[in-house]
């Protein structure tokens, strides 16, 4: 009788929450937008996605095993993985293999076991490789594949992105803008870009179903989208021959792609819901800041990973209340 | 300490750079190629002897007090000698330096070891202390010049190894300096250690 | 010796002397080398000249010309071979992808492009950055030995026949732009053969 007292500290009940749950939660989200980019960029996505997921799963166990000489290996917990598929989503279809299994490494090496694995890094390591591989290879990164070339890899036919065609219109090219892709094209996904970043339509899905699974809160991409419009509008009213609109901005380049999946990361996003707000406004300004006057077409990874850098400062200040805690006068 | 030792503990033991982590700003800003780095580095070398033995050699005739102003104007005076013999006779390297020549002024390396040697100890070790922590900071340079050189354009002393396409243009950068600086650093610690 | 006192008497002497002698130093250093350091520096120019217009033996940096086109104000440094025109130096400049972009070209007596040198920019490293050689004899976008008089120069995606720099289209256009510009500069310039001497000094009192 007396064996079947069971004495253990709380917490007494488990929520089953987990981290393989968490992760494999978000690779399920990423799914219809994965089916989009195999549509859209057929072949070529396919490699990219296969290699960049096989690269950091393979450093994530080699780094483990021979570097730090760990006797638990995690390439399991689905971490890895997700960060292979985040990787692969933000590179252009038609990227060379070892241009992909460099971003691996950056990735996984840098941005990750360099500072202890899964939890202790500072940088999203999917957004570490892709910038790495942004500024090194700067011109196979901004070619892109114009789609529906199902069967073509690294001998696609490139094209501008309307990324680029706004910025040549902030430049002083204001006729570019009429060659931007109408707005459904850009919503469904019909025009170049990285693989997992066309379609809004199919990243949205990923959103509902992970707040559906409660897997991310709404705060941040609810406040980065927000900002983007109300700042993209505001820019566009005071100039409509340079600035696009909001909804634009909003539909075109990782915008959607960065705000649903990249800036929710849960290890380099602030934890209470205020800092998450302060967080994704700020991603949201620096974004359209970037991609008005900055020299890189594209200001969503470069606005995710400053405010990364900014978490640690925003939980300082932001801390949740203690449960229990009075109030103070 | 006899000078031999005094020497070697500039380059191995307080390595300026790979230990003590003093002057980070030349060394994160002008290291963009080998050569770069050890132009830095031997500049750096010169003024370091330089004030050293000129510092140790002063050092009765100066009151306390005002011992840092007057450390400064000696090192100011032999960066501002360097910056104009420079310019006038190697300006290609000159240009590449840049706004870092003049920097050497508030280079710690320099105020570092005027304070904790040079006016602690005679002439001639000051200048095999001045020697070794140049030496050091050279080597260092040199070191991560070359890495980020090979990196960043496949070319060590502008002679190409890798073909220049597989390059990884962020080595040449800023970021790739911080990135190459700090597991140079990590390398150096484990090797320390064993 | 025993060392000195922290004195106000011996602060002011200490630091009064010392700067003197650092003055007085730095003084001397500075007679030396002031005369090579002016010449260094019209080396600089005077080599970016001799690259884009070879074959000259007078010193076109001494006196170039300045001509303004639309408000913009073009500086020619003209090179002479004895007293033969054999062509000018022409600094222009556009606005690129990352901002302002400065370019040295050489024509020849007809006009046709000699070479050319950037001479300073702000494009992204890596991509617009490649304009220094992209434009040269034998490279891609090769535009040496064509003549902006018989055809302006335009990249090949606009329908002309220049090859654009890879992903970097806007750079290629700018430079092209400040091309041009420098060709229409050269055209307007207060020159042919001998006479060139006598009509800068009227430009200038005009």
């Amino acid at each position: 009788m007396a064996n079947k007292l069971i004495v253990s500290l709380s917490p007494h009940v488990h929520s089953g929450d987990s981290v393989q749950k968490n992760m494999y939660g978000v690779i399920i989200a990423l799914v219809p937008a994965l089916l989009v980019s195999f549509y859209m960029f057929g072949l070529g996505a396919v490699i990219v996605t296969l290699t960049s997921v096989a690269a950091c799963l393979f450093f994530e166990w080699a780094i483990t095993k021979f570097i730090l000489n760990r006797e638990r290996i995690t390439i399991l917990d689905g971490s890895a993985a997700l960060t292979g598929l985040l990787l692969a989503f933000n590179l252009p279809s038609n990227l060379p293999l070892w241009i992909i299994i460099i971003g691996a490494l950056v990735a996984i090496g840098i941005g990750k076991m360099t500072f202890g694995g899964l939890g202790c890094n500072p940088f999203n390591p999917a957004l570490v490789g892709r910038i790495f591989l942004l500024i090194s290879f700067p011109v196979q990164m901004t070619s892109w594949p114009v789609v529906g070339q199902l069967t073509s890899y690294t001998d696609a036919e490139t094209a501008a992105t309307p990324l680029s065609l706004m910025k040549m219109a902030v430049n002083g090219e204001t006729a570019a803008l009429e060659k931007l892709p109408s707005v459904m094209d850009l919503f469904l996904g019909n025009n170049p870009g990285c693989i997992g970043e066309v379609s809004a339509l199919a990243l949205l899905l990923g959103l509902v179903y992970m707040l559906w699974k409660k897997i991310i809160s709404w705060h941040i991409p609810v406040s980065i989208i927000a900002t983007v419009l109300v700042f993209g509008y505001a820019l566009h009213f005071a100039n409509p021959d340079k600035y696009v609109d909001g909804i634009t901005q909003l539909f075109t380049g990782g915008l959607m792609l960065g705000a649903i999946f990249m800036a929710t990361d849960y290890v380099t996003s602030p934890m209470s819901h205020k800092g998450m707000i302060i967080y994704g406004i700020s991603i949201g300004f620096l974004t359209v800041v970037i991609r008005t006057f900055g020299a890189y077409p594209e200001g969503m990874s470069f606005a995710i990973f400053i405010m990364n850098a900014f978490t640690p400062l925003i939980n300082t200040y932001c801390k949740p209340k203690r449960f229990g805690e009075v109030v103070k006068k | 300490m006899n000078n031999f030792k005094v020497l070697m503990n500039g380059i191995v033991k307080e390595n300026p750079t790979f230990v003590l982590l003093l002057g980070m700003c030349p060394t994160l800003g002008t290291t963009s190629s080998a050569i770069n780095g050890m132009g830095m580095g031997l500049a750096t070398m010169f003024v370091l002897i330089c004030s050293n033995v000129v510092i140790s050699s002063i050092k009765k005739l100066v009151p306390d007090m005002v011992r840092i102003p007057i450390f400064i104007v000696v090192i100011a005076s032999f960066v501002t000698v360097l910056q104009m013999v420079m310019q006038a006779y190697v300006p290609g390297l000159y240009a590449t330096l840049g706004l870092f020549i003049p920097l050497i002024v508030v280079n710690c390396i320099l105020l570092g070891r005027a304070e904790a040697f040079a006016a602690k100890n005679n002439p001639l070790s000051s200048f095999f202390d001045g020697l070794g922590m140049g030496l050091g900071f050279t080597i260092a340079l040199t070191l991560l010049g070359g890495v980020r050189e090979f990196l960043g354009t496949g070319k060590i002393f502008d002679v190409a190894i890798l073909p220049e396409e597989y390059g990884m243009l962020v080595f040449v950068l800023a970021p790739g300096a911080f990135i190459a600086l700090g597991y140079l650093i990590a390398i150096v610690n484990r090797f320390k250690k064993a | 010796m025993k060392k000195l006192e922290s004195s106000l008497k011996n602060m002011a002497l200490a630091l009064t002397g010392f700067s003197v002698i650092a003055g007085g130093v730095l003084g001397f250093v500075n007679d030396i080398t002031s005369g090579p350091i002016a010449q260094a520096n019209a080396k600089t120019l005077g080599d970016a000249i001799a690259v884009v217009v070879p074959g000259f033996d007078n010193n076109p940096a001494e006196a170039p010309e300045a001509v303004e086109i639309d408000g913009m104000s073009y500086k020619i440094y003209k090179a002479y071979k004895g007293d033969k025109f054999i062509g000018a130096a022409v600094e222009s400049s556009s606005m690129g992808f990352g901002g302002e972009l400065k370019v040295l070209v050489g024509f020849d007596v007809e006009g046709n492009i000699i070479d050319y040198s950037l001479l300073s920019h702000s494009e992204t490293p890596g991509l617009g950055s490649k304009a220094a050689d992209w434009f040269k004899k034998g490279a891609k976008g090769d535009i040496t030995g064509k003549n902006p008089g018989k055809g302006v120069l335009v990249v090949s995606k606009d329908g002309g026949e220049i090859d654009a720099i890879t992903a970097s289209t806007i750079t290629t256009r700018a430079f092209l732009v400040a091309v041009n510009k420098a060709y229409s500069a050269y055209n307007k310039q207060n020159v042919d053969g001998a006479s060139g001497a006598t009509q800068q000094v009227s430009s200038k009192t005009k």
